[in-house]
């Protein structure tokens, strides 16, 4: 299966997401953002990082981008699509996925392990998962999800709720929402199913030694389900 | 502008100085050359006061590829592999205005080790601030914690470790040190000095602008109360272009363009050009005109004294200019060919076609001022008399409440979930354990490296508190399974001309160099920061070390955290009961007086080392150091974090319980060991002469102490945690 990761200049979870794909099988390609062609590829990756500085709204001026062209047109013939981060920005500036991402509640950038809820399993992304909550990690500013009550209606209507915030055992709070996510959403697809956005890295996931394994196990399952 | 001594003086120079400046350039210098003279005599530059005891610092050893003198220090990993390493005080700006203090502070020592070729693999701080009751602390704390993050989290670089203190004396100087570990091959570091004649001479980076002018300077002062003025002289920092300019100078160094390359930190312009001529031995013409500015109608004087950020000067090969172009073009940063190497050995500078300075280099560098300023020995002091009988009023358990809950023990854990600690998918032990660890990319290595001081024991006995903190952070090192390699030094201390000042800084010196020269443990990089002092009140002397160590096999790697139930504790190393400047003594007994606890060098080496074959072994499931707070805050600390209780029961020692779970003897370690496994530890301890004891087992959810004291885990979980975030709401 091909993979590519967009780099931005101010990318920086790109090698990181290289390893990762490329550790669970993917032959992945690193694209650059002035780039204009796409590479052949089963899946894009947008990833984390401050895509170029994020001085303005995050993501703002990356979905304005040379190669972000591409990407939104393969997005909308179906190719499948994730923006992690920095990535979830650029997706939501670009109008790929619904919504905004403000800054967190606590106005404090917040690194730490979380746990996510999976809602919706009829889609690439999350298909055949075995585990319904997993344990990721975010590092970010403006993660707080926010969107107008009828957007919300129809995100929920559609199930584009891709992961929530949960305790352990799967239950959503407000004392669990990491940064004032409203529904405590930290992930979200578009319509289609095909683009998924979403706070927490997998990618920072992917062996013992690290943070934990979760990711191990979103990954070998994306493969599988790309395959 | 005419110069005089008037205006000497107001530029930070002494009149003798001055005097000294216009018999080297036989008259009287222009305002640019006094400008780029106040700029490289200054404290912060030259080192006036501190180059002679700074001779006297161990720095050499087998492992040390560059010692100090360089951007950074480097040294050997083994596999063709070498980490880059320094540590650099920020706290003058961070006093001012503390985001862009700290952001500037960790992008100026990120600049030092990515200069060198090395990639950044972690940040590391120690930050220092006044009394908690103090108004400004919590801003302070809140800005510069903010810096930090806003900085490092933009780079991508994880900040894997740190320290945070809270005392009295910083109340008007607060201390921001910034440390950054980088990766590189050993046979593509860069270095500093120029060589060959007419080579092109090129700035990359950021525009310059009118930010900084004189920080260098004004960190060579104290503050009194007009320091708001002094907001201008603080940098502002753009951690995006300096991601920027990591990777393009990353890129370029992977060919062989570059000759010497240089980063503009303090003193900009100045400062690296004449640094790269001089290591040279060789002079440098500038063409000012061509420098990029992104103010207008900027002076020479403005240029040669910006400090502003994300900058670079290279000495490039000939006929490299259009491949380097190309890559600073990609990533949409200035480039400018603005001089070339000469043979005048003079810096000489044109500007409108006028030649505004011409300098010879070794005034400014080998004839800059050197001072033996005068200094005072310090006495250690009377041992105190407690009573016995206030021991045996104390309750362990309300003690161990408030020494846990106490700022200077409490979890950090608001700090450093605002740090990006988990980027670059290496870091496989993060802040809240006794060093941080990240893997050398792709390989079964690891790197451990820590952050320590000790201004109390250094304020009490300065020879003794150097040396204590050495042994701090080979303790930290050591305990996560790492063998400890080297340090990097940041000198903070009062003002240089008041004796007792003086002497605090030369005897904490004095203790790191016997430390360091004792455990092998070389110094390779550092700074000084003298004047942290504002009207007349100085800082308790904080020598913060930086050590670093090679972990060769990462799962071997040691945490804290309890692991297993039954499994059994020992204590290694002696414990003798000394509470003078210990927590208890400071924050139970209000007790300030008396000596800091004794260092015993064997002791911590022979300690040290027997440990690390234990760990080689696979015996030892857990460790960690006993410092702050004794033996019973420790064991707390490794309850809390396995989420795991403990049965103790206190050796029979002739000290009383008090004294003997909160004194803070040198030189110990908590070790967790399956029960198996005793005998066979029991004999390498004793086979190395190892004084241990053991102290418990590990037991659910509980503390039990002697049957009588009784905590559970959560009680120690909310004392810990709670503080710091409930003081910083």
């Amino acid at each position: 299966m091909k993979s590519s990761v967009i780099t931005f200049p101010g990318s920086n979870c790109d090698r990181d997401m290289d390893v990762a794909l490329t550790k669970f099988g993917f032959k992945n390609k690193m694209v650059w953002h002035n780039d204009q062609e796409l590479p052949k590829s089963d899946l894009i990756v947008l990833p984390g990082g401050f895509s170029y500085g994020d001085y303005l709204r995050c993501g703002s001026m990356a979905s304005k981008s040379k190669i972000m062209n591409s990407v939104i047109n393969f997005a909308k013939s179906g190719g499948l699509v994730m923006g992690i981060c920095n990535g979830f920005q650029i997706l939501v500036e670009a109008g790929l996925v619904p919504g905004v991402l403000l800054r967190n509640k606590y106005l404090q950038f917040i690194c730490k392990n979380v746990h996510v809820k999976v809602d919706n399993k009829e889609n690439t992304f999350f298909k055949n998962l075995d585990k319904k909550v997993l344990e990721f990690h975010i590092a970010h500013n403006e993660g707080n999800y926010f969107c107008t009550n009828d957007q919300l209606k129809e995100i929920e209507d559609n199930n584009q709720i891709a992961i929530y915030y949960c305790d352990q055992n799967g239950n959503t709070n407000d004392q669990i929402n990491p940064n004032g996510s409203i529904k405590n959403i930290a992930g979200i697809f578009n319509k289609e199913k095909n683009v998924l956005g979403m706070m927490p890295h997998p990618e920072r996931m992917i062996d013992e030694s690290l943070s934990g394994e979760d990711g191990s196990i979103f990954f070998k399952n994306l493969l599988n389900n790309i395959k | 502008m005419l110069v005089n001594e008037k205006i000497a003086i107001e530029h930070g120079l002494k009149s003798d100085e001055y005097k000294k400046i216009c018999k080297l350039l036989k008259r009287t210098p222009n305002i640019t050359e006094l400008g780029i003279f106040s700029a490289m005599w200054n404290e912060h530059c030259s080192y006036k006061s501190s180059r002679i005891h700074l001779k006297k610092l161990h720095t050499k050893g087998k492992k040390v590829i560059q010692g100090p003198g360089e951007n950074a220090g480097v040294i050997d990993i083994e596999d063709g592999d070498a980490i880059v390493f320094k540590i650099e005080s920020h706290n003058h700006p961070s006093f001012i205005e503390p985001y862009q203090g700290a952001a500037t502070g960790v992008g100026g020592i990120m600049r030092d080790v990515f200069t060198m070729g090395a990639r950044p693999i972690a940040n590391l701080n120690s930050i220092h601030f006044g009394s908690t009751q103090n108004k400004k602390t919590k801003n302070l704390l809140r800005g510069v914690v903010h810096g930090i993050g806003g900085y490092g989290n933009c780079m991508g670089v994880p900040t894997i470790a740190g320290q945070t203190s809270f005392d009295r004396s910083y109340n008007g100087n607060i201390l921001v040190n910034a440390m950054t570990l980088g990766l590189v091959k050993k046979d593509k570091i860069f270095y500093s000095k120029a060589a060959g004649l007419n080579k092109p001479v090129i700035y990359v980076g950021s525009k310059t602008g009118r930010d900084g002018i004189h920080g260098a300077s004004m960190a060579s002062a104290s503050f009194d109360e007009k320091i708001e003025e002094k907001k201008p002289t603080v940098q502002v920092g753009d951690p995006f272009t300096e991601k920027l300019l990591l990777e393009a100078c990353l890129e370029l160094m992977s060919g062989d363009s570059i000759i010497a390359i240089q980063d503009m930190g303090a003193a900009g312009l100045t400062s690296s050009s004449i640094e790269m001529a001089s290591k040279g031995n060789l002079g440098i013409e500038i063409n000012l005109n061509k420098v990029p500015c992104r103010e207008t109608k900027m002076t020479p004087y403005e240029i040669m004294l910006s400090e502003s950020q994300e900058r670079m000067l290279i000495v490039l090969e000939s006929g490299k200019e259009q491949i380097a172009k190309k890559i600073f073009d990609k990533w949409n940063l200035d480039f400018a060919v603005i001089g070339k190497t000469t043979n005048t050995k003079n810096i000489e500078l044109f500007f409108d076609n006028e030649q505004v300075a011409n300098i010879p280099v070794n005034t400014l560098v080998e004839n800059s001022p050197m001072y033996d300023r005068k200094w005072k020995k310090s006495k250690l002091p009377k041992k105190n008399k407690i009573n016995k009988t206030i021991f045996k009023s104390l309750k362990i358990k309300d003690t161990l409440k408030k020494i846990l809950s106490s700022p200077n023990v409490c979890s950090k854990e608001w700090i450093w979930q605002q740090y990006d600690h988990t980027v670059m998918g290496d870091t496989i032990q993060k802040p809240g354990g006794d060093s941080g660890v990240v893997r050398v990319h792709k390989t079964d290595k690891a790197i451990a490296a820590t952050v320590d001081s000790s201004a109390t024991y250094c304020w009490a006995h300065p020879l003794t508190g150097g040396k204590q903190v050495v042994c701090e952070t080979w303790r930290n090192l050591i305990s996560v399974g790492a063998k400890p390699i080297a340090v990097t030094n940041c000198l903070n201390f009062g003002s240089p001309e008041k004796e007792e000042n003086m002497g605090e800084f030369v005897e904490c010196v004095q203790g790191i160099s016997e430390a360091c020269k004792y455990l092998d443990y070389p110094v390779v990089s550092g700074n000084v920061s003298f004047y942290n002092e504002t009207k007349d009140i100085g800082i308790k002397p904080t020598p913060t070390i930086g050590g670093v160590g090679l972990i060769k096999d990462y799962k071997k790697m040691i945490t804290m955290d309890f692991k297993e139930i039954d499994n059994i504790i020992l204590v290694i190393g002696k414990t003798e009961g000394h509470i003078d400047q210990s927590l208890l003594s400071r924050i139970i007994l209000n007790e300030n007086n008396g000596p800091p606890p004794e260092v015993n060098l064997f002791n911590e080496k022979n300690n040290g080392l027997t440990l690390l074959n234990l760990i080689e072994k696979n015996f030892i499931k857990s460790a960690h150091d006993v410092s702050l707070g004794g033996i019973i805050t420790a064991i707390s600390k490794m309850c809390i974090k396995g989420d795991k209780g403990i049965q103790i029961k206190k050796p029979k020692f002739l000290i009383n319980e008090i004294e003997y779970f909160f004194a803070e003897d040198q030189g110990r370690y908590l070790i967790e060991i399956n029960p198996k496994d005793l005998k066979e530890v029991s004999k390498i301890l004793d086979k190395n002469s190892v004084h241990y004891d053991e102290i418990g087992k590990i037991i659910d959810k509980e503390m039990i102490i002697d049957q009588k004291t009784k905590l559970t885990i959560d009680e120690l979980k909310s004392y810990n945690t709670n503080w710091l975030k409930s003081y910083m709401v």
